[in-house]
């Protein structure tokens, strides 16, 4: 069919060393290329670095201080392990949500999304491109964390690390998916503050980060359980201090998982790679 | 055989929203780009020439109707076709705190067989600007810029979406220089542009769309050729215009003479030949062949007068 192939030989194995053998290797080099503009990115941004940087060990330092009234023997943890396990979650919802955002809002409007997707750079390469920076940064926190943790604040090393690994890599698939999805509402970089600020507060409150869902009503703590958030936290809790069996950990993966999978199909569905304005 | 792009009744209609009618921007194109040529494409704002350039890049689907590049569907073979082919969109699309180099290179990790960042920069003249942020540069900067991102795959087509918009007449030289010499090594070019100079320049053939379709194609020889040429000049003092030559067609407002001509050289003699039997001067004479402008204007001044007429009869055939 091609008249490339028949005339160029030399460059039709080329062709096909374009297109099959190696995709996986060019994926990854094409995600490294955008990963590294985007960290150069974040670096210049003051406000993005405050986001990425100060305000996660702000909030963790803040709740340990308020978790010190509570009574957290309901939920049978310590002071420590609350908020330590909270913490994990919470910066990644605060580091990969609150940047990825405004990020994808920025580069939408500056129409680099539509420039990226002339090039050879596939639709999901550039979304986890732009998202690999702000993962990385929040999973280097989430290592401190532990490491602090369990060196500093008298909690147990994780039990079960493959089931808090699966918890973090879980929690930042969804929490990167819902910033996608929130970001295609966004018209401008300035309302993203607005657009941020309902998904933050549901999952900050309701995903079990700090408060324990058993506090609220039956009803209200059943919705909270469904919540995007809440199953990846509870993955990464009992990686860590235990507290889930059998069943209760399977469900929890396979409500992460459909979550994702709702995700994907959304992102695939609603997201806008051209300017809103 | 050397054909690099073949179109056969290509078609691109938009949905409405809501209670409007759906909007039919490219209107059954046909027409083929051989290597190694410059194609322009030209037209009035909203005649369809980024619609269509789109569906050429593989950017969406067609409606209907078929594209080929380098024997290849651009939107369903987007993962083969696309390391062939360079692209330059109409607006920009550069991260504004990344300075050019840093840009280039992001290109360049994203693209197969890619040219080195600082030779594609070299080669639009801006490896003096290399560490400069792209909020920083000129808009012909950020122009060139993001032509050198076109470049670094070393496309064998290339579309360029008004290229040299914004740039300094030094910079649109230089632009020019670049395209030819692209063209010169094989490259197929599809080009669209607001600036006709630009398209007689370059242009080895072009097509001027109207209203999503191709009303006027050929070589600009070709297309200019197929106008009348023009001859101007005042009517002599005291002279009637029934005076004139009658094989000349000439038409008269006040004093001013228009002689429109498929021959400009027969009729050119004829009229100074007669002048100089009755010994009269003409004042303000001014002979040309069509430009391309001219044949430009004229069919978008006709399609004014279909669109006028067209007006009336709308609502029958809105669906």
């Amino acid at each position: 069919m091609s008249m490339t192939r028949s005339e160029q030989p030399e460059r039709t194995a080329h062709q096909s060393h374009r297109t099959t053998a190696v995709v996986s290797a060019a994926s990854v080099r094409r995600m490294r290329a955008l990963a590294r503009a985007e960290l150069t990115l974040l670096v210049r941004s003051r406000t993005a670095l405050w986001v990425a940087l100060l305000m996660p060990l702000m909030m963790v330092l803040a709740t340990y201080s308020a978790t010190e009234e509570m009574d957290l023997s309901e939920a049978g943890l310590s002071q420590g392990e609350a908020v330590l396990t909270g913490g994990v979650g919470m910066v990644l919802l605060v580091v990969i949500y609150l940047n990825l955002v405004p990020a994808l809002v920025t580069r939408r409007e500056e129409r680099v999304l539509k420039r990226l997707r002339t090039g050879e750079i596939a639709d999901s390469e550039i979304l986890m491109g732009t998202a690999l920076p702000t993962v990385t940064v929040a999973l280097v926190q989430c290592l401190v964390l532990v490491v602090a943790g369990t060196a500093l604040l008298d909690v147990s090393a994780p039990g079960s690390p493959v089931v808090l690994l699966a918890g973090i890599a879980l929690g930042v698939a969804v929490l990167v998916l819902l910033a996608v999805l929130t970001a295609g509402l966004t018209k401008t970089v300035d309302s993203a503050q607005i657009t941020t600020t309902p998904m933050l507060l549901v999952c900050a409150v309701g995903s079990g980060l700090f408060i324990p869902l058993e506090i609220f009503p039956d009803a209200m703590t059943e919705i909270c359980r469904t919540l995007p958030l809440t199953a990846p936290v509870e993955l990464i809790r009992h990686g860590w201090i235990g507290g889930l069996d059998g069943t209760e950990l399977a469900s929890a993966g396979a409500l992460s998982l459909a979550w994702v999978v709702a995700g994907v199909f959304a992102v695939r569905r609603w997201f806008r790679w051209d300017p809103r304005q | 055989m050397d054909t690099a792009i073949e179109v056969q009744g290509l078609r691109r209609s938009y949905a409405g929203r809501g209670s409007e009618s759906g909007y039919e921007a490219v209107r059954g194109l046909d027409f083929s780009v051989r290597q190694g040529e410059v194609f322009a494409l030209l037209g009035t704002n909203g005649a369809g020439k980024t619609s269509t350039v789109e569906l050429l890049e593989g950017l969406a689907p067609p409606t209907s109707g078929q594209i080929r590049i380098l024997g290849l569907d651009p939107f369903h073979d987007r993962a083969v076709v696309r390391p062939w082919i360079g692209i330059m969109l109409q607006e920009g699309g550069l991260p504004s705190e990344l300075t050019a180099l840093e840009t280039a290179r992001m290109w360049a990790g994203c693209t197969t067989d890619a040219r080195p960042p600082e030779e594609a920069l070299a080669l639009v003249g801006l490896e003096g600007r290399a560490d400069v942020r792209a909020k920083q540069l000129s808009g012909g900067e950020r122009r060139r810029l993001d032509f050198a991102l076109a470049l670094t795959g070393r496309p064998r087509v290339l579309f360029l979406d008004e290229p040299t918009t914004g740039l300094d007449p030094q910079a649109r030289r230089t632009t020019w220089e670049l395209v030819r010499s692209l063209r010169d090594e094989g490259t197929t070019i599809v080009l669209t542009t607001h600036y006709l100079e630009e398209a007689e320049a370059l242009a080895d053939r072009l097509a001027i769309m109207t209203e999503g379709r191709i009303t006027v194609s050929g070589t600009p020889e070709e297309v200019m050729a197929a106008r009348p040429s023009r001859i101007r000049f005042l009517l002599p003092p005291g002279l009637a215009p029934a005076q004139l030559p009658l094989s000349l067609p000439a038409a008269v407002h006040d004093r001013q003479v228009e002689i429109r001509t498929q021959d400009l050289q027969t009729t050119l003699t004829e009229l100074l030949l007669w002048a100089r039997a009755q010994g009269v001067v003409l004042e303000a004479l001014d002979a040309r062949s069509a430009s391309l402008e001219e044949v430009f204007l004229e069919i978008a001044g006709e399609q004014n007068e279909l669109k006028r007429h067209a007006a009336a009869v709308q609502g029958g055939e809105a669906a």
